[in-house]
């Protein structure tokens, strides 16, 4: 559950009116073109409303009554008859076009700019962040919630449309008698009291079902990305019943905010046929108290009939208020989030000998109170090659995740070339060095696609880094070669075959320092010490930070950096270590000191 | 053989009505009653009018004076009557929202069940984000219809019925030129329909696309960090974003000018009773009072009509979502659970049989091919290979992840087509070669192996695992939280969450595809005799990314490029000029006698 569920919880609900309209003042002021033309559209939609009534009299007294006075008709009156009605309708229709269009086109706008708002956000939080939020949790802020910020915008040029009509029929009724017109304009407080009593049910209902939703998107998602788990261990059923409690929840809360509309639109629709009741008893009264006429009994029940629609069309508008203003914070909280990844403006030499790193007091923890790496110090001089060995869950991703500044150190720092990386432009990090992380990541899109990322490669150079990752022998067999779409997360190669495209997709950069965490376990030992060769050999040698468990990778490095339990324990080359740390040798030996069955 | 994810794109309108209606029985049930009280509600409309009439009639014009007795019985009883009528509407609209929600969460659970029903294959042909889509907004999107669609669209045609009587009782051929007006609009809503389905299926598929476009970087975000390339990724998920916009208004554009024709053809109407009134008028066929009482009947038509194409072209973004989760359902299950027919393997060791078994992934080429394999009860089979051999996918075929294109997998001589799921999931298990982890516990993960299992139990079998140490030392042990897909574990420690949910489940065939490939050597030899001793008297097959475990199986398999090209104990299979040698020859070079 994610902190936005908080939201709402303390808020009053009598400001939800407000919230709703100020959202929607957010969408006019983005997109002030469309939502004009939607308004324009809707006024005439009203305004030809009323001409159609006007036609109407108008062919009853030029033309239907003359004709059957006269026994006969001018046939241009005729024509002039289908013009009319015509020419209204299709002006009505345009206006409805536009309303419609308009609305369509400022609520997809609307949806767009949250969406490109959000995931911009997504991509620039940092890690932390990130392991904080669920996928799917994700997917329906951008999805769901979007849709139900910006759920009132539909009906919005409608209900003001609407407005102007209620307008003309107040001053009408005024006009007529103030005493019955008190009567009816009483009928719009009820309405707005009705709303807020509406919206105070509902809105801790939106709450609880946008978050339902967001659960639930967080389940499928998991659950299907777990699929392999899932089958493994014939835990179907036990998905299932997951899921199916959180959908059993998230009906029943919608079954609630459905009770609660039910109850709402009807009510809306009864209080201005009530206030017409009213009208008529008191109306007659007056009548007969010799006040009034009894015409202005008829017009005031005639205009408060008329206005009833559009009372209902701008409850609907009030109606769709508490979910969007649910949906807005929750994408707000999300927007809101200002721990960004700060970057500064140095850069580093992107091609060149290799690069000096350099870690001083380097203390970091995922927690505060769990500390991890703990005063981790060390230079690696240009162009050597050390190895980073270990115990599981020593610290080893965690040292290469910082070096690659996907975390930043609690305390110490981290520099390149002399340049703290926290200094670095955005990108001088990536465009000098590659890391190659323990589980290989894959994305829908081309070999070639996965290898380049975008960035400016030849083909050649694409299969030279396949070349060197010893993937270009199957990459050569797939059916369209480098053009080759891997599928999702590149589910059409083995976990061996994925790990060779990102080690190639590091490899194509040339970067002047490469880390790889265990980034080779899946290719043989010859081509490992070919891939390391080949980076040393070149004119410039690259950096390299290597971790490793095999001896033959071990051997091949200048140095070795022993890392336990989030410390530096020692430092030598392999051979020195071997001999002076028992710790390590038992480490590195295990696989001899076995022996075969 | 394999099939793919059913889009639902083929499935017509009145196809997905009665398969969604099959998918959802609850949809039909106490139709009858809502149906009732939405008659009730729409005939509540009539009060006012009625009472505003016995107004003008008794109350004001009347020749004796107004009645204010009568007025305000009249008053009461209308009120009454409109409270009444509230109380109908509340009871439908109440009531449809428990049908549509109810009939919709049963369809939602059965989609994401037939999903989990359905082979790893087929579930790879469509995206996770579509996937998520289609159990979560595509179903959203039916619900709006069906509460406020369904029933308006039933009441507009009753409605339009009712009014065309009426007019057939004023006058029958005034009823004729109304109905030939909106002739041209009823012949062309199928048409619009077609492109709104169209449309309406390009803007639910685009949100599936955009899931999933938002979905990999978030899955991905080490990497988009580590390279840098926000700006591509931004753009492409902007693509997404711009074509799902562009989608959406176009649906839109069909829509408005779709509903946009019923005024057109209201307008038609309106003239046409003119005239056509006009000249029955010259014939003595109709009164001037009855042509002005026709053109408010006009209006009484023309509303249910435009009610009833807005519902219409308003289902069809309905339909669009309902029809791709009506096609999940209907995405036949290729690896099909035999379920209380299948037989059940006794529990003990289990003996494996491929008999000449062929597998292709999709239509691509074959990556087994006639491989044939005997794997005697009891035997601890060590599968050596290059890296994209094969042996995963043995793997998979061995545990039923997927079914071979031709040949056989047996187990205790039982073809596993035949041996149900639940049977097969209790005696075999796969640890596979990258380990997932839920958001949860530990100790919830561990359970996933055995669901009853106590903390104490989880306990002692890390400890039977050698794994005893690594639990002491988490400061929060099984209340660890692992993170999203495990993340918040190192990988090495992922697979030991793997393992020991794997020898919680207690398999007779336990099968390990590279299942500590990223622990530490040390721990991994604890582990590998500890397997060792668990796995006496079972069999285990073991995919190995180190020789030490082929050296300590009882036999070695070496597949190359998806045939078995040795076999036997590894002890003959060094001694012998082979694949099998020349990999183990690279092994000593790789943790050789420095
Ligand atoms: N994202 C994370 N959140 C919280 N804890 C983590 C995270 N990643 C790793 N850890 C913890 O930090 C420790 C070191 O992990 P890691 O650096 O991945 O180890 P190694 O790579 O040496 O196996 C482990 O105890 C692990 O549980
Ligand atoms: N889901 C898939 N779709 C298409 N091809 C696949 C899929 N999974 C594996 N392959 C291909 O099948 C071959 C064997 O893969 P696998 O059994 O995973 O190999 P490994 O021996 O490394 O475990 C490889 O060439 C791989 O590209
Ligand atoms: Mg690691
Ligand atoms: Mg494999």
């Amino acid at each position: 559950m994610t902190g936005t569920d908080a939201l709402g919880v303390g808020r009053t609900r009598a400001t939800t009116m407000r919230e709703g309209f100020a959202i929607l003042g957010v969408a006019i002021r983005r997109e002030p073109k469309v939502f004009a033309v939607a308004t324009i559209g809707s006024l005439l939609f009203g305004a030809l409303t009323v001409a159609d009534a006007w036609v109407l009299g108008w062919a009853t007294d030029h033309v239907v009554l003359p004709a059957f006075r006269d026994g006969r008709v001018d046939t241009s009156l005729l024509i002039a008859v289908v013009a009319l009605f015509v020419g209204v309708a299709l002006l009505r229709a345009a206006g409805i076009v536009a309303r419609r269009v308009g609305a369509g086109i400022m609520q997809a706008r609307m949806w767009s700019h949250d969406r490109r708002d959000l995931t911009r956000q997504y991509l620039s939080l940092p890690m932390e962040w990130h392991q904080r939020r669920p996928t799917g949790q994700l997917l329906s802020n951008a999805n769901s919630d979007v849709e139900a910020a910006w759920g009132p915008i539909a009906p919005l040029p409608m209900a003001l449309g609407t407005v102007a009509m209620m307008v003309i029929a107040l001053i009408q009724m005024l006009l007529a008698d103030w005493v019955l017109a008190l009567i009816g304009i009483l009928v719009f407080p009820m309405v707005i009291a009705t709303n807020i009593i509406f919206q105070r049910v509902v809105s801790p209902l939106m709450t609880r079902a946008q978050a339902l939703r967001a659960e639930l998107s967080e389940i499928a998602h998991e659950s299907f990305d777990g699929a392999m788990v899932v089958k493994t261990l014939g835990r179907e059923d036990e998905e299932t019943r997951r899921f199916a409690e959180k959908a059993h929840q998230l009906r029943d809360t919608v079954v609630r905010a459905g009770r609660a509309r039910a109850a709402f639109d009807p009510a809306l629709a009864a209080l201005p046929e009530l206030a017409v009741l009213l009208v008529l008893v008191v109306g007659v009264s007056r009548v007969l108290a010799g006040e009034i006429e009894p015409g202005a009994v008829v017009t005031v029940a005639y205009l408060l009939t008329i206005v009833s629609f559009p009372i209902r069309a701008i409850g609907w508008l009030l109606g769709e208020f508490p979910r969007s203003v649910v949906g807005y914070e929750r994408i707000r909280s999300v927007l809101e989030e200002s721990t960004r990844v700060d970057y500064g403006s140095e850069t580093l030499a992107r091609s060149g000998p290799g690069a000096a790193l350099s870690l001083d007091q380097v203390g970091f923890g995922y927690s505060p109170e769990t500390g991890l790496l703990d005063d981790v110090s060390f230079d690696i001089a240009p162009g050597s090659t050390i190895a980073l060995v270990g115990a599981t869950a020593s610290g080893k991703s965690t040292l290469t995740a910082l070096v690659g500044r996907l975390r930043d150190p609690d305390r110490g720092r981290i520099t390149i070339d002399g340049t703290d990386v926290r200094h670095l432009r955005h990108g001088a990090l990536a465009a000098a060095t590659a890391m190659v992380s323990q589980s290989a990541f894959l994305f829908e899109d081309t070999v070639r696609g996965n290898v380049t990322l975008g960035g400016d490669f030849t083909d050649e150079q694409v299969w030279e880094a396949l070349r060197i990752a010893q993937a270009d022998g199957f990459v050569a067999a797939l059916a369209h070669g480098l053009d080759t779409e891997l599928g999702e997360r590149g589910t059409s190669l083995s976990g061996g075959q994925r790990q060779r495209i990102s080690l190639a997709r590091a490899l194509v950069r040339r970067p002047r320092l490469l880390v790889l965490d265990d980034a080779t376990s899946a290719v043989d030992p010859e081509v490992e010490a070919r891939i390391l060769a080949a980076l040393r050999s070149e004119g410039a040698a690259a950096t390299l930070l290597v971790v490793a468990y095999r001896k033959a990778t071990i051997g091949l490095a200048d140095e070795v950096l022993f890392l336990d339990d989030g410390r530096i324990v020692d430092r030598g080359t392999h051979a020195d270590l071997l001999t002076r740390n028992p710790a390590y040798a038992e480490l590195v030996n295990a696989y001899e000191t076995e022996e075969p069955a | 053989m394999s099939s793919t994810m059913n889009t639902g794109e083929q499935i017509p309108a009145i196809q997905t009505l009665r398969r969604g209606l099959h998918h959802s029985p609850e949809l039909k049930r106490g139709f009858a009653v809502t149906l009732l009280l939405a008659v009730l509600a729409t005939a509540g409309n009539v009060v006012v009018p009625i009472a505003v009439q016995q107004t003008i009639d008794r109350g004001l014009t009347s020749p004796t004076g107004p009645d204010v007795d009568f007025m305000v019985r009249m008053g009461l009883l209308a009120a009454a009557a409109v409270l009444l009528t509230s109380l109908a509407s509340y009871g439908m609209i109440s009531r449809l929202f428990r049908t549509a929600e109810s009939g919709l969460a049963t369809l939602r659970i059965k989609a994401f069940r037939h999903v989990h029903d359905l082979s790893l294959h087929t579930q790879n042909t469509e995206r996770r984000g579509a996937l998520v889509s289609r159990v979560t907004s595509d179903v959203d999107q039916v619900s709006q219809f069906l509460v406020f669609g369904g029933m308006l669209f039933i009441v507009s045609i009753g409605q339009m019925f009712v009014a065309t009587v009426i007019m057939i009782w004023y006058n029958a051929w005034l009823a004729l030129v109304v109905w030939l007006c909106f002739l041209p609009l009823f012949l062309s809503l199928r048409y619009f329909q077609q492109k709104l389905s169209r449309a309406y299926g390009v803007v639910r598929r685009q949100v599936g696309v955009l899931l999933s476009a938002i979905s990999e970087p978030v899955v991905g975000a080490e990497v988009v960090r580590a390279y840098a390339i926000e700006a591509r990724t931004q753009q492409r998920i902007d693509e997404a974003i711009d074509r799902h916009r562009q989608a959406s208004i176009r649906a839109q554009g069909f829509l408005a000018f779709s509903f946009s024709l019923g005024g057109i053809s209201g307008g038609l109407a309106n003239a046409g009773v003119i005239v056509i009134g006009i000249w029955l008028g010259f014939a003595d066929r109709i009164t001037p009072g009855e042509i002005l009482a026709f053109a408010f009947l006009v209006s009484l038509f023309v509303m249910p009509v435009q009610m009833g194409t807005q519902v219409l072209t308003e289902a069809q973004n309905a339909i669009a979502g309902w029809r791709r989760v009506i096609g999940i359902l209907e995405t036949p299950a290729d690896v099909v659970d035999p379920g209380d027919q299948g037989s059940s393997l006794p529990r003990g060791p289990v003996d494996v049989r491929f008999d000449r078994v062929d597998f292709s992934y999709h239509d691509g080429p074959l990556v087994l091919r006639d491989l044939s394999l005997e794997i005697a009860a009891g035997t601890r089979l060590a599968v050596v290979g290059e890296t994209g051999s094969g042996k995963s996918t043995v793997a998979k075929l061995l545990t039923r992840l997927m079914d071979p294109v031709s040949g056989t997998v047996y187990l205790d001589g039982v073809d596993l087509r035949e041996i149900s799921g639940e049977s097969l999931r209790r005696s075999v298990v796969l640890v596979p070669q990258e380990g997932f982890l839920f958001d949860d516990t530990l100790a919830a993960n561990a359970r996933y192996g055995k669901l009853d299992a106590s903390d104490e139990e989880i306990i002692a079998s890390a400890a039977e695992l050698g794994l005893g140490d690594w639990l002491a030392g988490l400061p929060r042990g099984l209340q660890t939280r692992v993170g999203q897909r495990g993340e918040s574990l190192s990988a090495g420690e992922r697979q030991l969450v793997a393992l020991l949910r794997a020898h919680l489940a207690d398999p007779d065939l336990l099968v390990l595809d590279e299942a500590t490939s990223a622990v530490d050597p040390f721990l991994e030899m604890r582990i590998g005799r500890a397997l060792e001793r668990l796995m006496s008297g079972r069999t285990s097959v073991t995919i190995a990314h180190r020789l030490s475990t082929a050296e300590n199986a009882d036999e070695v398999a070496v597949i190359d490029a998806g045939r078995l090209v040795q076999r036997g104990p590894h002890a003959d299979l060094v001694a012998q000029d082979g694949p099998y040698a020349r990999l183990h020859a690279s092994w000593v070079a790789q943790h050789g006698h420095v």
